[in-house]
């Protein structure tokens, strides 16, 4: 298949943002995908009193759109309170990213749930309600 | 650098096949058809062609007829087999689970429409179908047996003789789709006991755009492509003339370098793999090795990383190559060779699929061992698969 991606994508791909792991981390969150079998990993460090993220690290299994993704949306919730990351949608990091091809926007809706089930993560260790996860068709 | 390192996917037309298109364009145009003696130099130009195809894989020219492609030959073999078949009440179908689509995905058709029965054969790890497993798989309902020469992906090379015994003996009509094969290996269709066999000619420094199928005489299949009084009746269009013309000589000029090019590539191939096994951990080479891998074909897979990425890394170096991963897929399917072959999904995921032929250069497989072990280590890197990978056997 030719793989017509957006520069935004390229850039993000070739130099990922925030690639790594946290050592005990605050929140530590996977996804899967059912399609072709990728997987994320994200690291969160949460600020005690403010909820602010530190920090995020992840690391990828996938195509260049799953890393692209990862990157921008590790950098997105980057300095945002747990609860504005919640609302991160998976739309938005396609958007941040000047779109991913139709095929390939499965590979977004992963970074969402990477980082949803590792937000969940945090809140149930810090005795927090967890949020039920909505699940995409995408 | 460019370093293109896809010639199972395509070849360029290299400048003697081009130079003796040329004048077949704009200068010798005349329809082959036509009654003017102005023609009749297209239809010399055609039966020289035939000739050259003809004696490279020692059939006779009345058994060459020229199709649109490769796909088209595989369509009108099975087609057209079955069909006959089916007046004789004969609707099997024997074919592989490691044919290229243009067989399997008309076995689907003709499963849906013609309500054809379809065994798909399984292969060993290697990619090798067993004669056995053919002769099994052998009913009265057999209409034809279709067993690709050599496989696509993996490069393994199937043994066709004596699948052609067996079905010559039982009186089974054997096609073989030799798009591959007859790029790279001695075809002698009477000594291997071929009843069809299709090619292509983009795949041998020809054009794109243009095939044949081999009939041997007697093989009547049902006419696929219906129309004018072409090709004795039998393939219906007015002819693709400098195609046919590049494709004659791309044929000729390619048995005429054959055994140096086999001994070129295949010690090349060997250098490449063994540089990747030595440099790269945990790599798998998929298919099989020395004489039954088709000396232009490596196939490995990287567990822990995605054909994709590995492609665009590779690309930003200058070098093409191809990956049998989902991710790469339209289907989101991962390669179904590969999974014939017994590879888990993750495996089939990290394959990366490196082709040589004539723009191959020995600094290109050096070059590509210089930068490859990089590329993979540094996406392994970013993998939790591959963490998960060494912690599971110890390593970590
Ligand atoms: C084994 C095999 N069969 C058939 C084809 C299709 O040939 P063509 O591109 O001429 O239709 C190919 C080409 O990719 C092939 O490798
Ligand atoms: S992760 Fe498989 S297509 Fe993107």
């Amino acid at each position: 298949m030719a793989l017509d991606y957006s520069q935004k994508v390229m850039d993000h791909f070739i130099n990922p943002r925030n690639v790594g792991e946290i050592e005990n981390a605050d929140g530590v969150g996977e996804a899967g995908n059912p399609k072709c079998g990728d997987i994320m990993k994200i690291y969160l460090k949460v600020n005690p009193d403010t909820k602010i993220i530190d920090d995020v690290k992840f690391k990828t299994f996938g195509c260049a759109s799953a890393i692209a993704s990862s990157s921008m949306a590790t950098e997105m919730i980057k300095g945002r309170t747990i609860e504005d990351a919640w609302n991160l949608t998976n739309n938005a990091v396609a958007e941040a990213l000047d779109g991913l091809p139709p095929i390939k926007m499965h590979c977004s809706v992963l970074a969402e749930e990477a980082i949803h089930t590792a937000l969940n993560d945090y809140r149930e260790k810090h005795g927090m309600p967890v949020i039920p996860m909505e699940h995409h068709e995408d | 650098m460019f370093v293109y390192m896809d010639h199972t996917a395509t070849t360029p037309v290299s400048p003697e096949v081009l130079n003796a298109m040329i004048p077949y364009f704009s200068d010798v145009f005349g329809n082959p058809s036509s009654v003017y003696s102005f023609s009749r130099k297209s239809r010399g130009a055609i039966e020289k062609a035939r000739k050259q195809v003809a004696d490279a894989l020692n059939a006779d020219t009345s058994e060459i007829f020229f199709t649109g492609s490769g796909t088209e030959a595989d369509n009108w073999a099975l087609k057209g087999t079955l069909e006959k078949g089916k007046i004789a009440g004969k609707n099997h179908i024997i074919t592989t689970s490691i044919e290229h689509h243009a067989i399997l995905h008309t076995c689907e058709y003709l499963k849906k429409v013609e309500g054809a029965d379809i065994t798909y054969l399984p292969v060993n790890s290697e990619g090798m179908v067993s004669v056995d497993d053919v002769r099994n798989a052998i009913t009265d309902k057999t209409a034809i047996v279709s067993v690709m020469f050599a496989n696509n992906e993996v490069g393994t090379i199937q043994p066709i003789k004596e699948i052609g015994a067996l079905c010559r003996e039982r009186k089974i009509p054997f096609h073989t789709d030799a798009v591959q094969g007859a790029a790279h290996l001695d075809i002698d269709v009477k000594a291997m006991n071929i009843d069809m066999l299709s090619m292509s000619a983009h795949k041998m420094y020809g054009p794109k755009g243009v095939g044949a199928l081999y009939l041997r005489k007697g093989m009547r299949p049902e006419n696929f492509i219906h129309g004018g009084a072409q090709e004795k009746g039998r393939r219906a269009s007015t002819e693709n003339l400098a195609g046919i013309v590049g494709f004659g000589e791309a044929f000729e000029i390619l048995k005429g370098r054959l055994n140096e090019d086999k001994a070129i590539n295949s010690s090349r191939r060997d250098r490449l793999i063994a540089g990747i096994l030595e440099r790269i951990p945990h790599a798998k080479l998929n298919g099989a090795t020395g004489d039954n891998r088709l000396p232009n074909n490596i196939n490995f897979s990287f567990i822990g990383v995605e054909g994709e990425t590995l492609l665009l890394d590779l690309d930003a170096k200058g070098i093409s190559a191809s990956t049998g991963s989902a991710c790469s897929s339209e289907s989101l399917d991962p390669s179904h060779v590969l999974l014939a072959l017994g590879l888990k999904h993750e495996m089939a995921h990290g394959s990366l699929r490196f082709t040589i032929g004539r723009l191959t250069t020995d600094e290109h497989i050096d070059y590509l061992l210089e930068v490859l072990p990089e590329i993979v280590a540094r996406r392994r890197a970013m993998s939790p698969l591959w963490e998960d990978y060494l912690k599971s056997i110890g390593e970590k």
